[in-house]
């Protein structure tokens, strides 16, 4: 670590689409992230990549991050019961010195067993079956962790600085046409390797900066719901609320953001009536799932990203272009790393989403 | 004048480099490739040219007192945190909190500019902080604010004709605030008042104006050429009975 990386700072984000869905570089978003090193301590760091696994385009792709080989056996139980496992690999890795002892990462290319189902799991659709495998792992296998879980697509994380991290995942001979990425200091939380950022489920991928103060309460919600809250971090619920509201509710993006980030009552009331009436319901209705306290993320997911602040913009979001490809960062400098030269450069409104999505839903 | 290539190039070294320059009296100094680099220009405090090429990093010139920089791109969060003296041009936009606590000299920003830029400004005697923004504010505008001058023009940034967000100097309790336009009441702190302005007012809005103007080759009369809303605190202390027994809060 180099020595002037120890000052306070807040995290850094980054989010990285090509909206022709052509291919970007790893590299672009390594330079990215690394150029906000003062946001994070070195306790925490991540990507995730999207098409990365075109071979497997229709198997989920399980990420999982092992503690011993024990834990090896009993999740690979779990998954030899439930999926049909096309393929399973080690992560391919890069030893970096600094980093010490690290954990052990292996992915399998899995689809929902067509026959001799669990019991229980027989009428589910595949992704709510493979949302319970996920969380059967995590909460029943001591040392195994579900980093990620959609199809083609994947999460790398780790605790490091992000370049020590994209060093050992090799995240610079990946090529993806959606990135995220995470630089962390972490302040409520364990500095571990599960609670490193992004936090994913299926497709859904989430980084964040700031503090979640209202965890106990969506943690209890998401409860209601078969989600198992394992991981340590605040950041986790907010992966399993946008799976909820997107997809099992079928919210759209606009309307899941305004449940996360809920317009002010004091605004409501000012709204036309069959606004206001919209929104009061929503609050109602969701008020369970609102995130409270600061917050910047970025959501990205198989069709795009989008980038949501608290309603006061407590933490900083950048946002950019240059042609196709869009950038969202914690930093204007980030934005600059991937597109030196961008069409516009503009900071979004607090708690009103930038979402950009691949052309033609991504056909 | 001596020019330093930033690229790549962390910000403490970059700024010891500038530091070392300034003390051998150099007086005028560019940057290139600047992207993202803090901590540019602060503390300083003599006179000093800085030019910077790029995305200036955060609190840009903070607790400065003399140079004037000048940012050819545009600059992050915090910029003229605390300054004292000097002045920045900002030919883009800056983020959030730039001018916090800002006690002395100039920030213009030619576009839009983040939120809570401003907050907690003061002045004193012959102290008068003053930001211009060309732009659009973002909210909580002069929270706080405690003594200086703020002008918004909403004419050169993404949203041309919105001059500012919801909570406009909510809080405030010293200084002025100048918008080319007028702002709904609803986005403002209820400690401003809408007050005519002076005829010192116009000699002030017609100087910033003109140099604000020059800086960025503009038309001072296209600028000057509207009707300008003066919102100045119409409580001297908002707060001070805040924990007393008269208090709302207590009493309830």
């Amino acid at each position: 670590m180099s020595w002037w990386s120890r000052s306070i700072s807040g995290c850094g984000l980054v989010g990285i689409i090509h909206r022709k869905k052509k291919l970007i570089e790893g590299e672009k978003v390594i330079c990215a992230i690394c150029n906000m090193e003062e946001r994070g301590n070195g306790l925490g760091a991540g990507f995730a990549a999207y098409g990365i696994y075109p071979d497997y385009r229709d198997f989920y792709a399980f990420h999982i991050m092992y503690d011993n080989e024990t834990a090896i056996g009993r999740a690979e139980e779990i998954l030899m019961n439930t999926m049909q496992v096309e393929h399973s690999e080690q992560i391919p890795t890069r030893r970096v010195l600094s980093l010490g002892a690290t954990p052990i990462f292996r992915r399998y290319f899995v689809k929902p067993l067509a026959q001799g189902r669990p019991h229980d799991m027989v009428d589910l659709n595949d992704d709510d079956y493979v949302v319970k495998v996920v969380m059967a792992i995590n909460a029943e296998v001591d040392g195994a962790y579900v980093v990620s879980s959609g199809k083609d697509m994947g999460v790398f994380k780790g605790v490091g600085q992000p370049d020590e991290i994209a060093d050992f995942f090799r995240i610079d001979e990946y090529k993806a046409h959606i990135w995220s990425a995470h630089t962390r200091f972490p302040t409520n939380t364990p500095g571990w390797w599960g609670g490193a950022h992004p936090f994913a489920l299926l497709d859904w991928s989430i980084v964040h900066n700031g503090e979640i103060s209202s965890y106990g309460i969506n943690k209890r919600y998401l409860e209601m719901f078969g989600y198992k809250c394992t991981l340590l971090t605040d950041t986790e619920v907010v992966a399993y609320l946008c799976d909820l509201l997107i997809r099992r509710h079928g919210l759209s993006l606009d309307v899941a953001a305004s449940v996360l980030a809920p317009p002010f009552w004091k605004d409501i009331d000012r709204m036309e009536e069959e606004k206001r009436e919209f929104y009061t319901r929503l609050r109602m209705i969701y008020g369970s799932a609102a995130l409270n306290g600061p917050f910047a993320i970025v959501l990205a997911y198989e069709r795009g990203i989008m980038g949501l602040n608290d309603r006061i913009k407590l933490r900083p979001l950048v946002a950019g272009y240059k042609g196709d490809i869009h950038v969202l960062a914690s930093e204007n400098a980030a934005i600059h790393e991937v597109i030196p030269d961008p069409d516009e450069v503009w900071m979004p409104k607090a708690g009103e989403p930038t979402i950009v999505e691949l052309e033609d839903g991504g056909n | 004048m001596v020019e330093i290539d930033a690229k790549g190039i962390h910000y403490r070294v970059l700024n010891d480099r500038i530091r070392e320059l300034v003390d051998r009296g150099e007086d005028h100094i560019v940057l290139r490739n600047v992207n993202g680099q803090r901590y540019i220009g602060d503390g300083i405090t003599r006179e000093v040219k800085i030019d910077i090429y790029g995305v200036a990093g955060g609190d840009l010139g903070a607790f400065m007192n003399g140079p004037r920089i000048t940012v050819y791109g545009n600059a992050q969060d915090g910029a003229g945190n605390t300054m004292n003296g000097g002045k920045i041009v900002v030919h883009g936009m800056a983020g959030d909190v730039c001018g916090y606590g800002m006690r002395g000299g100039k920030l213009y920003i030619l576009r839009d500019c983040g939120y809570r830029v401003g907050i907690h400004m003061k002045g004193y005697k012959h102290l008068i902080p003053t930001i211009v923004i060309g732009g659009t504010a973002g909210e909580f505008l002069c929270e706080y604010m405690a003594g200086g001058r703020v002008i918004v023009l909403g004419m050169f940034g993404r949203t041309p004709g919105v001059l500012t967000g919801d909570y406009l100097a909510t809080g405030m309790h010293g200084g002025s605030i100048f918008l080319r336009g007028r702002v709904d009441r609803h986005f403002m702190g209820k400690e401003v008042g809408e007050v005519p302005l002076t005829e010192e007012d116009r000699r002030f809005l017609r100087e910033t104006i003109k140099d604000f103007a020059r800086e960025f080759e503009l038309n001072a009369e296209e600028i000057l050429d509207a009707e300008f809303t003066k919102l100045i605190p119409v409580t001297h202390r908002p707060y001070g009975s805040l924990y007393t027994m008269d208090s709302p809060i207590i009493r309830s």
